[in-house]
């Protein structure tokens, strides 16, 4: 729907009204998480005036960080690893059909197919039989399980959108296999990994369900805290760690979303 | 024009692509020889093999069988970056994260030349298409007229035995083509270099070559220079493609006292001129350009027929004339007077075919 | 002359698409295999399970239970859960298509730079913690929440109401869940479109109504369906939102299966739930793979 979208002709009665609805209903929870975790008030939703004391609360708290830290450092081993795999995945991929080339792409998304809770299951009773204990080190496999088709959408997408001549013309002149590959597929490659990596790396931080089954003692990830802290209750506390975690998911994608418009 | 000896030899290259349980068989049996210095065109309607052809010497696929051989050396397996041809792409395929002078200096980079040379040779390649000074510019940044001439020094800047164009003026509008197809003629003459130009516009490759290949499924109907192939198409497909024709069908008749006769179905009948092979009774096809034949009055001519429309082109005028047995025949003439109309559409009229303008076609 | 130069490209494929199948196949495969074997074995005792002790008992578990004598009576309550998460399911479905699909229409039709900020506000949700959402929901809709607060400050309600723990509640936050899920397929689906088409609808007669209905929705038909298969799968093995918004009164499948593995250590029969419901997904899935492949329905 291009230029001719802005012609008058094409309102249709309802449509605004609906969307103005959605965009709040979607917002409006996130704004109210926000503006509470400022609240001086320790019975959350009685607003007593404003202050920062419950972040810095949060920010104390040696739980709290070391459950971030394992968030994160889970989040940059998945990420890494399965972005690396995804990208070799893409490149073989690519380029001419072959055959089981439907079953490899269904295996390569699979994790998204299947809901995470018979993931969650699954891979608990596998860790229990094979007897790998549960640590952040089971946590990092899971999590690397679905960074993968996470990272090789966009990889893939990226792949495909590049002129196949690209390829050809290095050869031509005189680039081998992986002198192509390094001066002329990679750096045209390069956004599309960097973006897959960053959702995986999201994606990661924020897991729950999986995590909350394959996580051993002293593995607790964020996410997994702040359930337990729901679990007791509603307090600051949790609302401030809630929208500092917004926080960081906002940047992440946002970051994610500039790097995909700088390169056409 | 080239000299004698042959730089690319095509030996019966087949070329068969199996895509999902479907053959297609793009290239059969070809067998060319391509000599030094020559602008040779492979031309044909889409689907006809000819850039199959090209990406088979490029080395971008395989033959299925047959051979190609590069000054006498089989090129067989070897890769694309092993064989000293380059090419220019249709799409251009310039490098988008590159500027325009690191796009002309990747072949040398590729191959190990030493920086300063490097940067000689692109300032080189880029004055040959007329580009100086657009060095450090994105592809992006460039129109395609000055894309087009980035892909043109990129490939002629590694001094390659033999440059393969693949319809690189097909996204040019009129104008910008007709320029580059003059240019591309005077690059070619002065560098020497071998061209294998492929196009689709049989104008562009009467235009520019010294010889033509004319191609249809797959085959290689008719190789010659382009006066051979106008003037002497070797069949049905050749003498349409390449210019206009009118057919008209024929039995070949020996009469006494005359070289033979050909007669048609609706009972006229004209002087043969060539009838060496020919044998008596022998239904043939008769190919006729319609600037060789002429209009004029009724009585005066080899077929009478009915002038049915007039197509004024500015330069010449083309008659359509219906006549009976043949349908429509066309009748070019160039406006030497100037837009006079002697002939009003449905005058009866004559068509004048002079005996050697016919060109016997097997049936 | 070509043959060992295919090969050779067939074993390159191979190596580069192999580590990350090996990865999933491993870590996935052959876990969601076990996970059905073990769904056939006897519970044990202080939970875990019995090796190679077999049984069906985990799959009758499920309309069935064992009376004291050992005879079966028939358990309606897993049935109950089914149901609600199937109905859960379909009105979330229902309603997110409904409000998803104006929408994303009304951003189709903005101009590019308004079109990329929207896309933009509508990806963000999608990318921030499920957790974090749902639990925002808790503070609006609990006991003195903000909804009750605003209410009763309204003079609408006199006592506190609770909108928590119920399967509205439930409701509420998968719709808040799944919302960008159904927006985003019906917007890439409309943007396709080419609106001479619809101009072409106004030349022939037809209103705006006839023109949505008739041109752009069989239009932005595989869109709908992406988007009904993106909401419908996660919201039958919905976990965090039941948890958080359900309480205990209204569980759903996910719920159920979590049990087994924490207080009702039934492996058993949590392994069958968790494959009857991947048995059920594996079934819409293929679904709507055919139905899509089917391609655009004749004019009826």
């Amino acid at each position: 729907m291009s230029r001719l979208s802005r012609n008058p002709l094409m309102r249709f009665p309802g449509m605004a009204p609906v969307a103005g609805f959605a965009f709040a209903f979607l917002y409006m929870p996130i704004f109210v998480l926000i503006a509470l975790s400022f609240n001086e008030n320790r019975i959350a939703t009685i607003w007593s005036g404003f202050s920062t004391h419950w972040y810095g609360v949060v920010l104390g708290n040696d739980d709290i960080l070391h459950a971030a830290q394992n968030s994160i450092v889970v989040a940059v081993v998945a990420a890494l690893t399965g972005t690396l795999l995804a990208t070799i995945a893409a490149l073989g991929m690519a380029r001419g059909r072959f055959r089981g080339q439907t079953g490899a792409t269904a295996v390569l998304v699979l994790p998204l197919i299947v809901p995470e809770i018979v993931t969650a299951v699954a891979t608990l009773l596998f860790f229990v039989l094979i007897g790998f204990k549960l640590g952040l080190l089971t946590v990092m496999v899971a999590h690397t399980v679905f960074c993968i088709p996470f990272a090789y959408l966009p990889i893939r997408a990226r792949l495909d959108g590049m002129d196949p001549a690209l390829a050809e013309a290095a050869a031509d002149l005189y680039a081998n296999e992986w002198q192509a590959f390094r001066r002329v597929t990679l750096p045209l490659l390069w956004p599309g990994i960097l973006s897959g990596g960053l959702l995986s790396f999201i994606i990661s931080l924020d897991d729950f369900v999986l995590t909350y089954f394959v996580a051993g003692a002293g593995a607790t990830t964020l996410p997994v805290y702040i359930f337990g802290m729901i679990r007791i209750g509603v307090t600051p506390e949790v609302n401030a760690v809630s929208a500092l975690m917004l926080a960081v998911s906002i940047l992440v994608v946002s970051l994610s979303w500039l790097i995909g418009r700088t390169q056409r | 024009m080239g000299d004698a000896a042959p730089v690319v030899e095509i030996k019966h290259l087949s070329k068969i692509f199996r895509e999902a349980k479907e053959e297609v068989r793009a290239l059969e049996d070809a067998t060319l020889s391509i000599r030094q210095s020559e602008f040779f065109t492979l031309v044909g309607p889409s689907g006809c093999g000819k850039t199959t052809l090209l990406r088979l010497i490029a080395g971008f696929e395989q033959p299925t069988s047959g051979e190609i051989l590069l000054y006498d050396q089989p090129l067989a397996d070897l890769p694309p970056y092993r064989r000293p041809v380059n090419t220019v792409f249709q799409s251009y395929a310039l490098f988008p994260h590159l500027t325009v002078d690191q796009n002309v200096a990747f072949g040398l980079e590729m191959q190990g030349v030493d920086a300063a040379r490097i940067t000689q040779r692109v300032a080189e390649s880029l004055a040959l298409v007329q580009l100086e000074g657009l060095g450090p510019r994105r592809p992006s940044q460039l129109s395609g007229g000055q894309q087009q001439r980035v892909a043109l020094a990129r490939a002629l800047a590694n001094r390659p035995k033999v440059l393969l164009l693949d319809e690189p003026l097909s996204a040019l509008d009129l104008k910008l083509r007709k320029g580059m197809q003059i240019e591309l003629k005077r690059l070619q003459l002065n560098t020497g270099i071998t061209f294998i130009f492929v196009t689709h516009d049989q104008e562009e490759a009467l235009t520019m070559s010294d010889r033509i290949a004319v191609m249809n499924k797959g085959r290689i109907l008719q190789v010659g220079t382009p006066t051979d192939v106008y003037e002497k198409p070797a069949d049905r497909f050749v003498a349409n493609f390449i210019g206009d024709t009118n057919f008209i069908e024929a039995q070949f008749r020996e009469d006494a006292g005359t070289a033979g006769c050909f007669h048609l179905a609706n009972g006229m009948a004209f002087d043969a001129h060539e009838t060496n092979d020919l044998i008596a009774g022998q239904h043939v096809v008769l190919a006729i350009r319609p600037e060789r034949a002429a209009l004029v009055e009724h009585g005066l001519g080899t077929l009478a027929g009915t002038l049915s429309n007039i197509v004024y082109f500015g330069t010449d005028t083309t008659y359509h004339v219906a006549v009976p047995g043949c349908g429509e025949l066309q009748v070019r003439s160039q406006n030497r007077q100037g837009a006079g109309a002697h002939f009003h559409t449905g005058d009866a009229v004559d068509v004048q075919i002079p005996p050697d303008a016919v060109r016997v076609l097997a049936s | 002359m070509g043959g060992s130069a295919v090969t050779k490209q067939m074993l390159r494929r191979a190596s580069l698409i192999g580590p990350a199948l090996l990865f999933i196949g491993v870590f996935m495969l052959i876990p969601i295999g076990l996970m059905a074997y073990v769904s056939f074995l006897e519970r044990g005792e202080y939970g875990g399970v019995v090796w190679h002790a077999y049984t069906g008992e985990a799959y009758s578990n499920f309309l069935f239970e064992r009376d004291l004598d050992g005879s079966l009576l028939l358990n309606t309550d897993y049935l109950q859960i089914f149901s609600r998460s199937l109905g859960l399911a379909t009105v979330t479905w229902g309603l997110t298509l409904l409000l998803g699909f104006p929408t994303a229409l009304y951003m189709a039709l903005q101009p590019e730079r308004l079109r990329n900020l929207l896309i933009f506000l509508v990806t963000i949700p999608f990318w921030t913690n499920l957790l974090v959402r749902n639990y925002a929901w808790i503070l609006l809709l609990r006991n003195n929440g903000l909804i009750d607060g605003t209410l009763s400050h309204l003079g609408v309600t006199n006592e506190p109401i609770s909108l928590l723990y119920t399967p509205f509640a439930i409701g509420v936050g998968l719709m808040y869940s799944f919302l960008p899920f159904m927006v985003l397929p019906i917007y890439a689906s409309l943007e396709k479109v080419d609106l001479r088409l619809v101009e072409a609808a106004f030349d022939l007669g037809a209103n705006h109504l006839k023109a949505l209905v008739r041109v752009i929705i069989p239009l932005a038909r595989p869109g709908i369906m992406a988007g009904s298969i993106l909401v419908l799968i996660p919201c039958l093995g919905a976990y965090v939102t039941p948890e958080l918004l359900g309480g205990s009164k209204s569980m759903m499948i996910g719920n159920l299966i979590q049990t087994q593995f924490g207080a009702a250590r039934n492996w058993p029969f949590g392994a069958a739930l968790a494959f009857v419901l991947l048995a059920m997904v594996l079934i819409t899935m293929m679904i709507y793979t055919m139905r899509s492949k089917r391609g655009p329905e004749p004019a009826s």
